[in-house]
């Protein structure tokens, strides 16, 4: 039995497992607790599978499934292994807490949860296992159709029905876009394997064409810009364990997708592609983070970071594009490593956010952050893994966010070797651009964890409790991964060297072994080294040391008493800072992206009420005016119809005398 | 690692660490006489870190866990950077842990745990400081970054000990591009540190405080490692400073013979650089929080001329 076998049976075996979970009748509690951990043990499996195809040899199969003459072709390569192990990784974790979420409700019926969880799981791992159009479009489908179905679960909140409806949507017009990718890679052959499209050698503008097609295509499921429109609707109305998976692991099958075409299928490609993916990213990056910021409820403000995140990664792949197109290939081996340890990093901790979010609501059955605040002392668990997952997302030394990050500007250093000096020119603005994101980020953050669990309660949450054991030990998982990645990089960045080889034909480890497993480098050890296991260890020493200093030479006497109201008594939790305060001075200095309508109370009013509210510009200059014209065009159309059947019988007369004449 | 470069590790590291506050002392002493006051003298800053020390630990009711370890994180975090920027002699071992990138994280790192404790206690004056000190990080580290980025374009490393082996031990040659990017870098360096004309550290108007605001809740031992990390910030942001654009006189790697000269190379250096912020800050004004970003943005828009001064005349050179 090879390693393909494996990872084609855990997908089966969790549909299975769905399906079984439909059959059997038992309570809600024993059914959470019975199939959701069966399937974390799946995740587990397909983790360890995707590990050990990362250095084994690709191999392939056919299976004689689907439509006649065209049988399913499925592969497992080192790039669909890394991308295996992100998504067992990942539903690993969020499994074990599933398994505590569900069974405390949250959404309808348990059984329906569970085969849709399930199903969506092994779309996933079969849209990356695919070799052919046709496994990959179908799964493809049964993914966006299974996310839906659970995006909808509340489906009698009308907020929620038209956020599953615009995904909907959006995902169906990439879907398109991503057929027709396909359709152009054929080349008029009609074979849809990837094997013949590998063979194919494109025109240039056939290419191009193509690789625009695909980035708008896996766009739309990765949430660039200007399709990423209904990722903050839809992320958020899904229960937190499926937001966690949408947002971790979804999104990155679409970049898998957009690897797989432009490295793999893709022979030639064309140095600005680079420059428009690395302008999308960034440009995704920046719109992502500001609205993150003034966000006021906190799994929207986690989805606009997931558009942040996803925008960095694309700018990673842009540049890893341009190195690759002038033949740099270290270079570009440089980039597509930090592109896909964010990949990795984001799962992860995008996953254990989210979770923390489930947690939270479950305790306290809010979601805005004008009413949360000061959980971290009833609820120290999950606070106390949320605050490791909110560090690594700001990307700070020594959790994995920092990694990516710190990868990604020593390719982004690099680029002065260009021999392109527009390029030269446009990348330290990108640098920049970057830069900001990144450090937008870090506010976006502060205000996430100290809206929600610093502070005083906003509204009475004396009944909020700390997450249970199956959810903890989910969220521990992830956050175990976030640190482990974060201290041994280079273990990390070796694993995937395969891949960088594949497809941009350059390796690190050669710099890498050049140095010890402590330190990574970026291309030659005097260029640049990072050792985040000695950040941990002597940040950690000095702390001890400090404290220990401290108690010894002085004391450790500890009074406590009432904090510093300035002279005014009638101190209260309404007077602190509110998620829009917080998020005041970025709606003030970016004010020019937002689209805010504001509504002062006159000196007047009796009961005076403050509102402001804020909305995505883009939503107003591009999709109303395409849905006003779809309204338009169907205005036409509705011309003709009467609702009267004589009308339509008229109709049907009239075609056939039109035909009869035409064919006489 | 030989016992000779620990050695030398550790005798930065308490250098850093034990001038930090003389550091301060000497720009308020200097302010002072700028401002015709006679001032409280170099040691003041050691007198109160141990009146501070000795005094009980007054905390908030509902202060978390987090609130208490924050000023070790951030203490920690300042002395963890004291040993890694080239302060008196470059190659140390640490100092292959980081390169500026990564020193910005740290920063980054210390200053998050700072605003989420400022955060922690629920109060009004906690949390705008905490906002605030967050937008002028997240404006400022961008300027920061390109900073870097000139000298790491000139000497092809982002590690502060092979710039400061290019820059200053090889041949002296001018750059043009490094004189915009040390503009950029004092402007970052008065945002980051918090003093005038970004934040006034005397300032005792709660409605402009920033940093103050942010540690209004602590006292006594923690208020101590805090104020003692914001002097040590000060001080590795000034060796930065001086490792970058005037690096002449950093002790290279285990000549132990140097490091006497390196030393006394520093203390002249830092005094300078303090006299200078001293009069920086007595000739300006605070200026009011939205007026920040303009000041961040020509900071950033000066470090970007910097790079493109160099791609454009240096590169072709």
């Amino acid at each position: 039995m090879s390693l393909l076998h494996l990872a084609l049976g855990i997908p089966l075996f969790w549909i299975a497992l769905g399906l079984a979970g439909l059959a059997v009748g038992s309570s809600r509690a024993t059914h959470a607790r019975t199939f959701f951990p069966l399937g974390a043990l799946g995740a587990l499996g397909l983790a360890i599978v995707g590990f050990l195809a990362l250095t084994g040899k690709s191999q392939a199969l056919v299976l004689p499934l689907g439509l006649p003459d065209l049988p399913f072709h499925l592969r497992l390569d080192p790039l669909a292994g890394f991308f295996l192990i992100l998504l067992g990784a990942a539903s690993a974790g969020v499994s074990v807490f599933s398994a505590g979420y569900f069974e405390r409700g949250g959404g309808g019926d348990i059984r329906l949860i569970c085969l849709q969880y399930h199903v969506f799981l092994a779309a996933m791992a079969l849209v990356l296992l695919a070799d052919d159009a046709y496994l990959f479009m179908v799964a493809w489908e049964t993914m966006a159709l299974a996310s839906y179905f659970l995006v909808t679960t509340d489906h009698r909140i009308a907020e929620i029905r038209s956020a599953g409806f615009l995904y909907l949507i959006v995902a169906h017009v990439g879907a398109i876009a991503i057929l027709l990718t396909f359709g152009v890679l054929q080349l008029g052959r009609w074979d849809y394997t990837f094997d013949a499209m590998r063979a194919n050698t494109l025109p240039m503008h056939w290419a191009s064409i193509a690789f625009l097609l695909a980035l708008f295509g896996f766009g739309a499921k990765a949430g660039f810009l200007p399709v990423h429109i209904w990722l903050p609707e839809a992320h958020p109305a899904a229960p937190s364990p499926v937001s966690g998976l949408m947002s971790g692991v979804m999104l990155k099958t679409a970049m898998y997708g957009l690897l797989r075409v432009t490295f793999d299928l893709l022979h030639v490609q064309v140095w600005w592609w680079g420059v428009v993916a690395l302008a999308v990213g960034l440009v995704t990056a920046f719109y992502g983070v500001i609205f993150a910021a003034v966000q006021t409820d906190m799994k929207r403000l986690l989805a606009y970071s997931s558009i942040e995140n996803i925008g960095i990664i694309l700018a990673g792949v842009g540049l890893a594009l341009t190195f690759h197109t002038y033949d740099m290939n270290l270079l570009a081996a440089l980039a597509l490593a930090a592109s896909l340890y964010h990949c990795l990093n984001h799962a992860l901790f995008k996953s254990l956010l989210f979770l923390a979010t489930g947690s939270v609501m479950h305790a306290t059955r809010h979601r805005s952050l004008g009413k949360l605040g000061g959980l971290i002392r009833s609820m120290p668990w999950v606070a106390g893994l949320a605050l490791l997952g909110i560090l690594a997302i700001a990307g700070l030394p020594p959790l994995n966010g920092f990694v990516s990050e710190w990868l990604l500007f020593q390719a982004f250093l690099l680029t002065p070797g260009l021999p392109n000096s527009y390029l030269n020119m446009f990348v330290p603005v990108a640098t920049a651009a970057l830069a900001l994101a990144v450090a937008l980020a870090g506010y976006v953050m502060v205000k996430f964890y100290g809206v929600v669990f610093l502070g005083q309660p906003r509204e009475d949450l004396s009944g909020a409790h700390d997450a249970g054991a199956w959810e903890r030990t989910g969220m521990l998982w992830l956050a175990a991964w976030c640190v482990v990645l974060g201290v041994i990089p280079v273990v990390a960045v070796q694993a995937m060297d395969p891949i960088l080889g594949a497809l941009v034909g350059g390796s690190l480890s050669e710099s890498l072994r050049a140095s010890s497993w402590l330190l990574l480098t970026a291309v030659a050890p005097e260029r640049a080294s990072y050792g985040p296991m000695i950040f941990a260890l002597v940040i950690l020493g000095a702390v001890a040391a400090t404290f220990l200093l401290v108690r010894r030479v002085w004391h450790g006497r500890v009074r406590r008493s009432a904090p510093w109201d300035c002279g005014f008594p009638q101190l209260n939790a309404r007077m602190q800072d509110t998620a829009e305060g917080f998020g005041q001075p970025i709606k003030q200095i970016f004010e020019p992206f937002f689209r805010i309508e504001r509504h002062h109370p006159s000196p007047f009013d009796e009961r005076p009420r403050y509102s402001s509210s804020l909305e995505d510009k883009l939503w107003y200059w591009l999709y109303l005016p395409i849905a006003w014209l779809a309204d338009r065009l169907s205005a036409v159309v509705a011309i003709i119809h009467h609702g009267r059947i004589q009308w339509y019988l008229v109709y049907s007369f009239v075609t056939l005398l039109v035909l009869l004449v035409l064919v006489r | 690692m030989g016992l000779s470069e620990l050695l030398s590790q550790l005798l930065q590291t308490l250098v850093a660490v034990l001038l930090a506050p003389l550091m301060l002392g000497w720009v308020n002493q200097c302010r002072s006489w700028f401002q015709g006051r006679s001032g409280p003298g170099l040691l003041q800053p050691y007198r109160v870190l141990v009146k501070l020390f000795r005094k009980d630990a007054a905390i908030a009711h509902n202060a978390s866990w987090l609130f208490r370890v924050t000023p070790y994180i951030v203490f920690s975090c300042m002395v963890l950077a004291g040993s890694i920027v080239p302060i008196l002699a470059t190659d140390l071992p640490f100092s292959r842990a980081a390169d500026v990138i990564a020193l910005v994280g740290l920063f980054a790192l210390a200053r998050v745990f700072m605003a989420l404790a400022a955060m922690d206690i629920g109060t009004a004056f906690g949390s705008l400081g905490a906002r605030r000190e967050m937008l002028i990080a997240s404006l400022a580290e961008p300027a920061l970054l390109m900073v870097f980025f000139t000298p790491a374009l000139i000497s092809q490393s982002t590690a502060l000990t092979t710039i400061v082996e290019t820059l200053a031990h090889q041949q002296i040659q001018l750059y043009p591009s490094m004189a915009f990017a040390a503009v950029a870098f004092v402007m970052v360096l008065l945002a980051e540190n918090a003093r005038i004309p970004v934040d006034n550290p005397a300032t005792h108007l709660e409605l402009t405080m920033v940093h103050e605001a942010m540690i209004l809740e602590y006292s006594a031992r923690h208020l101590a490692l805090m104020d003692w990390a914001h002097a040590l910030k000060l001080m590795v942001y000034s060796t930065i400073g001086i490792a970058l654009f005037v690096p002449w006189g950093i002790a290279e790697a285990g000549n132990w013979s140097m490091v006497p000269l390196s030393l006394l190379a520093l203390v002249v250096k830092l005094a300078i650089a303090g006299q200078g912020l001293a009069l920086l800050e007595t000739v300006s004004a605070k200026m009011r929080i939205f007026r920040v970003p303009e000041f961040l943005g020509m900071a950033f828009m000066l470090a970007v001329l910097g790079l493109l001064t160099r791609f454009l005349l240096e590169m072709k050179a």
